[in-house]
């Protein structure tokens, strides 16, 4: 088995004649937390929307545990372990929050064709869906109508039922974004410890949070790779130091 | 931790326990009914509520709007009276007969049209099911613009004479407590759960591995096939099949009735059916073809004031 569980070659993606994504080669090793950074409008969420074929490239392609999958369709690549979440919290608002963890589930129980059965058959998923509630803080909420509950909790449900899939890679767009600090240190505490026995692709711009906890990152400028390597060999680069305009501090470099 | 997961299911434990005696009242009320109204008048009602459920449960809970389903319930009136008529079949396989015509119509419908959404979905399903009624008006068979007569009651299984109004009342309402029930079912099923979920927030769905076409088109299937049911008991009742009822019209008129009912309630496209086919009947010979217009200013007022329709409204006034 190759070190890499995803591969890219040539990424392309073209909105009318405008490279959003332009010749992206990746490598992402199996098991590592692999951080995507980059200015606004880099690329990143394109580049996220490329690998979980939301969008179809304009050129290139895309190996998955060494299977080509550039041309499948979504939900057969998010079949096969391959699972994102959204910039935009993306929830299933009017059920509640252990509906929505079931959803996530239901599919290995094979019966998401069957309207013939009755609701209740679903109940079985409840201790799992539980579990996984319970390993994002949310046991207390399960009962919540989703679009009740506060931003950085929906995150949160929002990875519980990416988890519910168990996938092999997970990527993640801005898993922080508009959370205080108390919510950041949760979610990086829970990415930490879903990180085991998978890998994580993570767009993130608070690069503190890069520091601890990703082992690889890949820089971003205008749809094309400035730089890769470990935190301390890219903020080291002059280019991405150049790129992150009048700061030396990368930590600053997202406003 | 089983507590929690009790208390969670707790909330939906109550509303069923209330709709269940909704339910049995409606159940007996159906079961009486015949004695107090006119059974053809009960009949009409029952036929188009079944359509407009069956419509409900697309443009309700999958948020497809179809503007083509009179094909449903003209083809599958014709097939069930070729097949008693002609083919000198028991009434109830000529319904069986003509549900499983607008079954396989729903599938070709639908594998052309499913994959495009809002104002384009709607309009392929109409341009469909306008080459329907062309067929219909051209074809020898169907009689054009005479329509299908002398379509024979016959007997239940061989055995019923549904020439006796009460007897055919029962056949009719059977059917539409079965539709009733497989729409109802299918809405809190675990396949039901899913198209929630994609009506909630398709990209999620399709993230989450759910190939959301299929879905959709299975819907399409299910609410096709229950249209053509209503649509072959009726042509049983009026023992006809016309142009009238693959008309672009009808497929007008089912998503009045399940607006002015009640969009995504249960029993709002029942409520909105019998309102309209009542209106019909009281007005038809009153003011003529003005009921096109009372029924256009019917829909405004819905429209504006009552947006939630006659059931939605209801609900929310006992919910306070
Ligand atoms: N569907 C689309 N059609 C046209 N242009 C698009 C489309 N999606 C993205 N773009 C453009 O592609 C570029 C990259 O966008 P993308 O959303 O990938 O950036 P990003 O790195 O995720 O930025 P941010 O940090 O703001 O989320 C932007 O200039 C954007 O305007
Ligand atoms: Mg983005």
């Amino acid at each position: 088995m190759s070190d890499y569980i995803l591969e890219t070659t040539g990424l392309t993606k073209e909105f009318k004649g405008f490279a959003a994504v332009s010749d992206v080669n990746l490598n992402i090793r199996r098991g590592d937390i692999h951080a995507l950074i980059g200015p606004n409008g880099a690329g990143k969420t394109t580049v996220f929307n490329l690998l979980t074929k939301f969008l179809p490239p304009t050129r290139g392609c895309i190996l998955f545990q060494g299977q080509d999958i550039t041309h499948e369709a979504p939900a057969a690549t998010a079949r096969r372990g391959l699972v994102r979440s959204f910039q935009i919290s993306a929830t299933f608002p009017h059920l509640t929050v252990l509906e929505n963890v079931r959803i996530g589930l239901q599919r290995k129980l094979g019966t998401e064709f069957h309207f013939w059965k009755p609701e209740r058959t679903l109940d079985v998923l409840n201790s799992r869906a539980m579990e996984l509630l319970a390993d994002v803080d949310l046991t207390q909420f399960a009962g919540t109508i989703t679009s009740e509950m506060p931003y950085g909790r929906k995150r949160a449900l929002e990875i519980a039922t990416t988890l519910a899939l168990d996938p092999a890679m997970m990527l993640l767009d801005e898993p922080t974004q508009g959370m205080g600090q108390e919510d950041i240190a949760r979610v990086v505490d829970l990415i930490r410890k879903v990180s085991a026995n998978r890998t994580i692709v993570m767009v993130e711009h608070n690069l503190s949070v890069v520091a601890n906890l990703c082992d690889r990152i890949t820089v971003l400028q205008r749809g094309s790779v400035l730089a890769e390597g470990t935190y301390d060999e890219v903020s080291k680069n002059p280019q991405v130091l150049e790129a992150y305009v009048g700061s030396n501090d990368m930590n600053d470099a997202h406003h | 931790m089983n507590t929690q997961a009790s208390h969670a299911s707790h909330g939906q434990l109550v509303k069923p326990t209330r709709s269940n005696t909704v339910f049995l009242v409606l159940f007996a009320l159906g079961l009486v009914a015949p004695f107090a109204v006119y059974p053809t008048f009960l009949m009409k009602a029952l036929c188009f509520g079944l359509f407009a459920s069956a419509f409900n449960l697309l443009l309700g809970y999958v948020g497809l709007l179809s503007f083509g389903h009179a094909a449903f319930l003209g083809v599958a009136g014709y097939v069930c009276g070729m097949m008693v008529r002609d083919a000198g079949v028991t009434p109830e396989l000529g319904i069986v007969a003509g549900t499983a015509a607008a079954a396989s119509l729903g599938w070709v419908f639908g594998k052309l049209a499913i994959r495009r959404t809002g104002i384009y979905f709607a309009m392929i399903t109409l341009a469909l099911a306008q080459m329907v009624f062309f067929l219909a008006l051209q074809m020898k068979a169907t009689g054009g613009e005479d329509g299908f007569q002398g379509v024979p009651r016959g007997h239940l299984f061989g055995l019923i004479d549904m020439n006796n109004n009460i007897a055919m009342y029962y056949l009719v309402f059977a059917v539409f407590c079965i539709g009733f029930f497989v729409i109802h079912r299918t809405i809190h099923s675990p396949f039901g759960q899913i198209l929630k979920a994609i009506r909630e927030n398709e990209p999620r769905a399709i993230s989450l591995g759910y190939d959301v076409d299929k879905f959709k088109l299975i819907a399409f299937v299910i609410s096709a096939a229950l249209a053509g049911m209503a649509g072959a008991t009726k042509t049983l009742v009026f023992q006809l099949a016309s142009l009238t009822d693959v008309h672009w019209h009808t497929s007008g008129e089912v998503v009045l009735m399940t607006l002015l009912g009640g969009l995504a309630t249960v029993f709002g496209p029942l409520a909105g059916a019998t309102v309209i086919v009542t209106l019909q009947n009281e007005l038809a010979d009153k003011v003529g073809s003005w009921v096109t217009v009372i029924m256009g200013v019917i829909f405004v007022l819905c429209v504006l004031m009552f947006r939630r329709g006659i059931v939605g409204e209801l609900q929310a006034l006992v919910k306070r």
